[in-house]
């Protein structure tokens, strides 16, 4: 299958909207958090924390960005952090949004 | 918290190693219809107690259990196996994503289609030169020739992005523009490795790997390049010109990745294929997934490594000391420099002094007669201590 270039860009992290993992993104927990794996643009990336992990996992069962941080436990303080961690992971692809809530 | 923050403290994690490889390679078979000098795995005949059909199959189970996200298949010629395709299709059946490494002759217009089809495999054309002069010098007479038409064949079927794997000598740095266009024109994106004296290519390392002056241009051309190159992580040695260069930079033998050849030995990775670096056999109990989380060879390769020689250089943080097999076939302690240290500090090695006591790679499927290094000197009076490259580092020999 030849590689999908990853969007330029993508689209920002908005966290009042629905978000999911991309369908073609493998997560492999790791002790430091995870790694991942995305088939489609072959591209990897770590995530730094099992908290971050657990944000990504829930995505595609929260109705915003927001509720899945406070779901998995992220502090208000702690918000603008993964707020940049999960635009990353927006703009390499990994993440990307969810049509319907 | 996000991706590329602070990449120098997770990457201090992945020298002690991960639970699974990220990635890894995988040698089918040891048969090849070609015969390149420089040859990593000292290809040609296939052994005669090669892994069976099923035996891979199970390989294959348990990558997939262990969540390996892909495997970069070689050999020899891995097309070459009646099983290839079988496997290909298991492994991506089995969420094992495949990239294979193949010198083109079994490309045909049918193949590359469906290989344009698939998902979850992606190919790489094996080519050394922009020109059938140099390249065949490498590889063979017509092998330029067959490669290109693969190329083209792959191109035609609609798969663009696949890779041209080049491996950088002193004949073919000069092209790497034309090697870019080659790529280009054929929707393809050009990968370029390291020669190492590895295998075959510990006879030829003296006059292929390229000259300090041409190290310094391909560094810069790399960095003109970005991420439009690939490299497979080969050339962290050179950060010491001005800095990494796109990918994880450090070695990832038996950490973040390793080797099995074509009889289920399991080496740390596939530069090094000595008994030094055998961690184990896939046949063996607990099959490859306790040799990758419990050998030996393994355990000792993600402890703190020493910097040794290397201790009080202001480059080591960026180089590492280079390059493992590449110290350990030129008969330098792994504790020191590599033998293209950018300051030259690896320049006199034995190797390059032509002593031919250096450690041989331990299977030679080479259908012909090596080539023999070309310097050959009278034995010099044995020094004082122990001969063994080895005698300086924690590795010793291992008995298998």
């Amino acid at each position: 299958m030849p590689p999908i270039p990853p969007p330029t860009g993508g689209a920002p992290f908005d966290g009042s909207h629905p978000w999911a993992l991309h369908p073609q993104v493998s997560l492999r927990p790791e002790s430091f958090g995870a790694l991942a794996y995305h088939f489609g643009t072959r591209r990897l990336s770590f995530l730094k924390s099992r908290r971050l992990l657990a944000v990504v996992e829930s995505l595609a069962d929260q109705p915003t960005g927001h509720d899945a941080c406070r779901a998995a436990g992220v502090a208000a303080d702690e918000l603008e952090a993964y707020e940049r961690a999960l635009a990353a992971l927006a703009e390499s692809g990994m993440i990307c949004r969810r049509v319907a809530s | 918290m996000g991706a590329p923050a602070r990449v120098g403290r997770l990457v201090d994690r992945f020298e002690r190693g991960l639970d699974a490889p990220i990635c890894l390679t995988w040698e089918l078979t040891y048969a090849c219809n070609l015969a390149c000098v420089h040859c990593l795995s000292s290809s040609g005949r296939r052994d005669p107690n090669e892994l069976t059909t099923d035996e891979c199959k199970a390989v294959i189970d348990e990558f997939e259990r262990m969540q390996i996200f892909y495997v970069n298949i070689g050999g020899g010629e891995p097309t070459v196996r009646a099983d290839f395709w079988e496997l290909v299709d298991y492994a991506t059946a089995h969420h094992v994503g495949v990239k294979f490494s193949t010198n083109g002759s079994r490309i045909t217009a049918g193949v590359a289609a469906r290989l344009a089809a698939s998902d979850y495999v992606d190919v790489q054309i094996s080519l050394d030169g922009a020109s059938a002069e140099v390249n065949d010098a490498v590889r063979g007479t017509g092998s330029f020739a067959t490669a290109v038409v693969a190329m083209g064949r792959l191109a035609d079927a609609g798969f663009s992005g696949f890779k041209l794997s080049v491996v950088v000598t002193r004949h073919n740095v000069a092209q790497l523009d034309a090697l870019n266009e080659l790529a280009d024109r054929h929707g393809a994106q050009l990968r370029l490795t390291r020669l190492r004296p590895s295998g075959r290519g510990a006879d030829v390392w003296g006059e292929l790997h390229p000259t300090p002056d041409q190290q310094r241009a391909l560094y810069d051309w790399l960095v003109e390049h970005g991420e439009d190159v690939l490299t497979g992580d080969s050339f962290f040695h050179l950060a010491g010109y001005g800095g990494p260069l796109p990918g994880l930079n450090l070695c990832g033998a038996g950490r973040v990745v390793c080797l099995v050849d074509p009889v289920g030995d399991v080496y740390a990775c596939p530069f090094a294929i000595h008994d030094a670096f055998l961690a184990g056999n896939v046949r063996s109990p607990g099959g490859f997934a306790r040799v990758w989380r419990h050998s030996e060879l393994f355990t000792e390769l993600r402890r703190p490594q020493s910097a040794g020689a290397c201790a009080s250089c202001g480059h080591y943080d960026a180089c590492r000391g280079g390059c493992m097999a590449a110290k350990f076939f030129t008969g330098l302690p792994l504790d020191g420099p590599d033998p293209e240290c950018v300051l030259g500090h690896g320049r006199n090695s034995p190797a390059a002094r032509g002593e031919t006591a250096l450690p041989r790679p331990s299977p030679d499927h080479s259908s012909r007669p090596r080539r023999v290094a070309v310097a050959m000197l009278p034995r010099r009076p044995g020094r004082a201590c122990d001969e063994s490259p080895l005698a300086a580092s924690a590795l010793g020999p291992r008995p298998r």
